[in-house]
């Protein structure tokens, strides 16, 4: 018998856990062409802002060693055009949608949340809080719990009841359990971890840096360890609070850690476009996986590594 | 489109072999083969399933034949670790592939002529463009450059195709001592070009793109930006180009190129974000923008 696979996420059921991480999937346009969106769990959308966006000059990305680095600086086309023509796009093909939001401010973050929920189809909101906060210097929204807080009440305020609003983490953080917590007490209903790692690549040849934007973020399996460390203590202080893991998942048995970690839904990131195929591969392996294991419900997994030794699957 | 949509596969090597100063592999890929139009590339995942190498590396289609259900062959230069795990393959090795990629050259309806410039192994996909273009009836003439001669690729070729081909080198060891561009004006004129196609280095395609427009003549140009997916989703291989409603905005260069229009693309520009593109910082939209069309810039 096929295990039960349909995860929630606050209200909403996903018909599996795994899906697209935002920035690395469009909009599932580009996907589409290796296979049916509607498979997946849900496809997240790349962070759209109020405004179009140019981003950072190329280079924009350097390989690394398991991983990339990437500044990309949040290049997109606005919200008119994410709803005239993404969304419904995604929609019409059968596809979940979780829409990820990027402001300068909480005015803006407010807006997106309004816009989207007039929108039918929105599943769930996720804020990126990695966007340059424009009233405190560009800094990072999670640079400060109280800055990320008001960012996500201004989203949960914007955006309609039945929608759940996950708030991204960075793990670039010195607290990230006191972050979460601040993020969940605005109104998160859950959360979605980790954001790429800050890091740097120096061309040796060039002697300068090698993306444009001088830092970047790592992505891919060189920093899955530090995802799953973090899914793992929050979800041990948060027990309640839903996970959407990412970080380097390339396998069904990376997507099946973050769930003993504590991960209710896993997204694929940075291993898609090392295989445009990954998030149905994976989500495959992952059902062996459970198969394998005689598990019944992926539900019964979440978080199963925090439990004494014998009592893994709960039975 | 769907039809033109890209596949993955596991392609069977057939040979790996050295062309000049670089390697060619054919790989067995009937899927990618029948889809194949002049200026598309493909995108191959290197070091194998675990490998610590994530990015697929893009190239070039060089040659496209029916043999074995379907083959394809493509160009590449040693120049890291992932492109010498390439130089290593063996027959019967499988290589995971996905393309056809990108927007092919556009053809001219009628038989007109055609002056083709390659720089460097750049000059790959010229090479199946020759024969579509003499399959048409158009005349074809080659302007082929590089440092030096074991780095021009494929000069027989090139001189058996076209109706003349031109060779320049930096160092003079082979054809004529210069660059495409000194090469270029002479054709242009003795052999009437109605168009220019062009691929190799920005700084070569840029001057090749000024010198058409002197000409009066279009000019098509096949871009090297790097890029991580090659499918259009990372967004990493942007270049700033001017669309037709005269809006410049940042496109990738894998799936809104790799060809286009050489006039289009602001070359003094590449690696920067121009001030008045689409979403620059300050950018404001202006009455009858129209950002929906960001796909049809080049």
């Amino acid at each position: 018998m096929s295990p039960d696979l349909r995860v929630r996420l606050g209200d909403v059921e996903l018909a599996n856990p795994i899906m697209t991480a935002a920035g690395c999937a469009g909009a599932g346009r580009e996907l589409a062409q290796f296979f049916d969106v509607a498979r997946i769990g849900a496809v997240v959308t790349k962070s759209v802002m109020l405004e179009p966006r140019a981003g950072w000059p190329a280079p924009r990305m350097a390989e690394t060693p398991s991983g990339m680095l990437s500044a990309i600086g949040l290049q997109g086309p606005g919200i008119d055009v994410f709803l005239q023509r993404d969304l419904p796009w995604l929609l019409s093909r059968g596809g979940r949608a979780v829409v990820s939001v990027a402001g300068g401010g909480s005015a803006e973050y407010a807006e997106l949340a309004g816009r989207l929920s007039e929108a039918p189809g929105v599943s769930v909101i996720e804020v990126n809080l990695s966007s340059p906060n424009l009233a405190d210097r560009g800094r990072h929204f999670t640079d400060d719990p109280a800055a990320a807080a008001e960012a996500v009440r201004a989203v949960r305020s914007g955006a309609r009841s039945d929608i759940p609003v996950f708030a991204k983490l960075s793990p670039d953080v010195p607290d990230l359990v006191g972050l979460a917590g601040a993020c969940v007490e605005a109104g998160a209903d859950g959360l979605s971890m980790i954001n790429t790692v800050r890091g740097m690549s120096i061309d040796t040849a060039t002697m300068r840096p090698a993306v444009a934007g001088g830092m970047g973020g790592v992505s891919g399996p060189a920093i899955r360890p530090i995802a799953v460390a973090c899914v793992y203590e929050v979800h041990a202080a948060l027990p309640d609070v839903p996970i959407i893991g990412m970080g380097g998942v390339r396998t069904g048995s990376d997507a099946l850690e973050f769930v003993l970690a504590g991960a209710s839904a896993v997204a694929v990131g940075t291993v898609i476009f090392h295989d445009p195929s990954a998030c149905v591969r994976i989500l495959r392996e992952f059902e062996e996986a459970l198969g394998e294991h005689g598990v019944a419900r992926v539900s019964d997994l979440v978080g199963a590594a925090h439990r004494p030794m014998g009592a893994a699957l709960g039975r | 489109m769907s039809d033109f949509r890209p596949v993955q596969m596991r392609s069977p090597v057939l040979t790996v072999r050295r062309v000049d100063a670089y390697h060619a592999i054919t790989v067995v890929a009937p899927g990618v083969a029948e889809r194949f139009r002049s200026g598309q590339f493909i995108a191959v995942a290197v070091g194998g399933d675990q490998s610590g190498m994530l990015l697929r590396r893009a190239f070039a289609i060089h040659d496209v034949k029916p043999d074995y259900g379907g083959t394809v062959e493509f160009l590449f230069a040693v120049r890291g670790g992932g492109t010498a795990w390439l130089a290593e393959r063996r027959s019967r090795d499988l290589l995971d592939i996905v393309g056809p990629l990108g927007r092919p050259f556009p053809l001219p309806r009628d038989p007109v002529n055609c002056v083709l410039v390659g720089g460097g192994y750049g000059s790959a996909p010229l090479f199946p463009l020759a024969h579509t273009l003499r399959g048409r009836g158009c005349r074809v003439d080659f302007v082929l450059g590089a440092a030096s001669a074991d780095r021009v690729f494929s000069a027989i070729t090139a001189r058996r195709v076209a109706e003349t081909a031109t060779f320049t080198t930096d160092d003079g060891s082979f054809g004529v001592r210069g660059r495409v561009t000194d090469a270029l004006p002479q054709v242009i004129e003795d052999a009437r070009s109605d168009v220019v196609y062009a691929c190799g280095p920005m700084p070569m395609l840029r001057e090749v793109s000024a010198m058409a427009m002197r000409h009066d003549i279009p000019v098509q140009v096949s871009v090297e930006e790097t890029m991580a997916c090659g499918t259009g989703v990372c967004m990493t291989c942007v270049v700033p180009v001017v669309g037709e409603d005269g809006i410049t905005r940042m496109v990738r260069s894998c799936v809104d190129g790799p060809v286009f229009r050489g006039e289009r693309v602001r070359f003094d520009d590449v690696g920067t974000i121009p001030f008045d593109a689409l979403g620059a910082p300050g950018w404001k939209a202006r009455g009858g923008d129209d950002p929906v069309s960001a796909r049809e810039a080049g």
